[in-house]
């Protein structure tokens, strides 16, 4: 016996089903009743049922990628801000391998970086790491703050809202899973794309946003609505569902990238090795190269829900 | 009967004085609410679960809770003096204790939660309203909880037992009830007892007092739906 339909809205202590069903993410079960302990959106699966919350602190997960604050510098590592119970930290070690450098002159305290969660240990504790291309410091921009549960909604289906507000507003944005979102352009631009992704995390819980979305971003560019487009029913009523998938298959495409780069440069370097007979100097000077280019541009890759374009 | 009888305000024996709740009222603070019981106002703010400052509060394996209830000077009508008191001082704990059995703060070991109860106006019973606003601020902030804990209070008064006591009441009468509960299971998380009742008036006081918590409990829920449900 069940008592709520997909995508109800429930409170804490609400009971969801019977016996019967599995009590997934923000459920817990009791006397064999299984009850909402969160208030959000029921979202139902395979007699699964999860809830899946309005408003929530981020918790660190590994692999995650994230938008921190410099708030420390010590010895041998940078304590981060990463907009969660937890603190993270980005240990020397990950930013310049074996090399001594003194850690204030390369990241200082209040600088933003885009960081991915190397690993993180009973405690909570989050390690950060640089590795993977687009990792690094911010230049200028702003940092715009909504709640984690909120990500997948801004970034939409296959990055379609994300991507949207791109094109539109002509900036480049950063979402972190971590709820921190980086917006650089135009400064009038900067602000609307602000006002805009509040409007997303205000609404994220109802259907028909992209829509709505877009004609608001149209209205204030050029003053017009969009032209008519052939309604797409169906994609807006499973992009209802504030889920993760999205997320894990860029992470996939990061990755397959990132592979195919290092197997690039691999044969690059195959090449000059032939030309020059004094490898090491090459490879350095790729090394110190490619440092350079992995800062934050992201080449072209239009699909990338997190980084836009920056070799405009 | 006694059913009959017209308390000093008005109200029959089991009536409950007029409730108003608001959740998420306040900008910066993670969850909040405001509420209004009689001639109470109380505004409640959550802040967390965030890293703590404190570090002997902390504990490795779960997330921990604290709590300070505060009567402004012009709350009531003599002013108060401000800061902390005696009173205030047990008020923050046995909040915290009632609060503490339906949160679920597994998932986030060494954090902490700041609750902060701010009485603007006092006029009777502001422990109760200060741990039923405290509750939907909790839910407001997105903490994860088995229930929604609501408070209310009973007592005697003209040796009748009575429902929710006014100031006058709680001032003039025999005895005071004040009791928390999760109503789902009907789990009572705070029991205090100030006066003289013999025990079928204190059974009696509490079947009351828990038959007004269930009635506060649906004023909860509704003003946690209301917040999304108009968006």
């Amino acid at each position: 016996m069940i008592y709520v339909e997909n995508k109800d809205l429930v409170i804490p202590g609400q009971v969801l089903s019977d016996d019967e069903y599995y009590s997934g993410r923000g459920t817990f079960k009791e006397n064999g009743k299984v009850c909402s302990s969160l208030m959000g959106l029921v979202s139902l699966r395979n007699k699964k049922i999860r809830v899946i919350p309005l408003k929530s602190k981020y918790v660190p997960k590994k692999g995650d990628v994230v938008i921190g604050k410099i708030n420390d510098v010590r010895f041998s590592m940078w304590d981060v801000d990463i907009n969660s119970p937890y603190s993270g930290i980005l240990p020397a070690f990950e930013v310049f391998g074996r090399e001594k450098k003194e850690l204030n002159k390369v990241y200082d305290v209040g600088d933003v970086l885009f960081l991915r969660v190397v690993d993180v240990d009973e405690i909570k504790k989050a390690k950060l790491g640089l590795k993977g291309r687009g990792m690094g410091k911010f230049k200028g921009g702003i940092i715009v703050d909504i709640a984690p549960t909120k990500v997948p909604r801004l970034i939409g289906k296959k990055g379609s809202m994300i991507n949207m507000i791109k094109d539109k507003t002509k900036c480049k944005i950063v979402v972190g899973q971590n709820g921190l979102v980086w917006v650089k352009g135009d400064e009038d631009m900067e602000q609307l794309t602000k006002d805009v992704i509040h409007l997303i995390e205000a609404e994220a819980h109802t259907s028909g946003l992209t829509n709505k979305i877009k004609n608001k971003l149209y209205l204030a560019i050029d003053g017009e609505l969009p032209p008519e487009e052939v309604p797409e029913e169906n994609e807006e009523e499973e992009e209802f569902v504030l889920e993760k998938p999205k997320l894990q298959n860029f992470k996939e495409e990061l990755e397959q990238e990132e592979r195919e780069a290092q197997e690039k440069e691999a044969e690059e370097i195959k090449k000059e090795k032939e030309d020059k007979p004094n490898i090491a100097e090459v490879i350095e000077e790729f090394k110190r190269k490619n440092k350079k280019d992995t800062t934050l541009s992201y080449g072209d890759n239009s699909n990338n829900s997190f980084i836009l374009n920056n070799k405009q | 009967m006694m059913s009959e009888m017209i308390r000093q305000d008005g109200r029959k024996f089991d009536e409950l004085r007029p409730i108003k709740i608001e959740a998420g009222v306040l900008e910066r603070a993670d969850g909040s609410a405001y509420l209004e019981v009689g001639g109470n106002k109380i505004l409640v703010a959550v802040y967390g679960p965030r890293e703590s400052y404190i570090r002997r509060l902390l504990e490795p394996n779960t997330g921990v809770i604290r709590v300070r209830y505060n009567m402004a000077p012009f709350s009531v009508d003599d002013r108060k003096r401000p800061g902390p008191d005696r009173r205030s001082s047990e008020i923050s704990k046995i909040t915290a204790d009632a609060l503490r059995p339906a949160l679920m703060l597994e998932n986030y070991p060494r954090s902490m939660i700041d609750i902060y109860i701010e009485v603007i106006e006092a006029e009777g019973g502001t422990r109760c309203a200060g741990i039923t606003a405290a509750s939907v601020a909790l839910v407001d902030a997105g903490v994860p909880m088995k229930d929604i804990v609501v408070g209310c209070a009973a007592g005697k008064v003209n040796d009748e037992v009575v429902l929710d006591l006014s100031e006058y009441e709680d001032k003039e009468g025999q005895a005071d009830v004040p009791i928390a509960m999760m109503p789902r299971t009907g789990e009572i998380t705070l029991l205090q007892s100030d006066g003289n009742l013999t025990e079928e008036e204190f059974a009696k006081a509490i079947d009351l007092a828990m038959e007004g918590c269930r009635q506060v409990s649906e004023l909860q829920k509704e003003a946690l739906m209301k917040k999304y449900a108009t968006e």
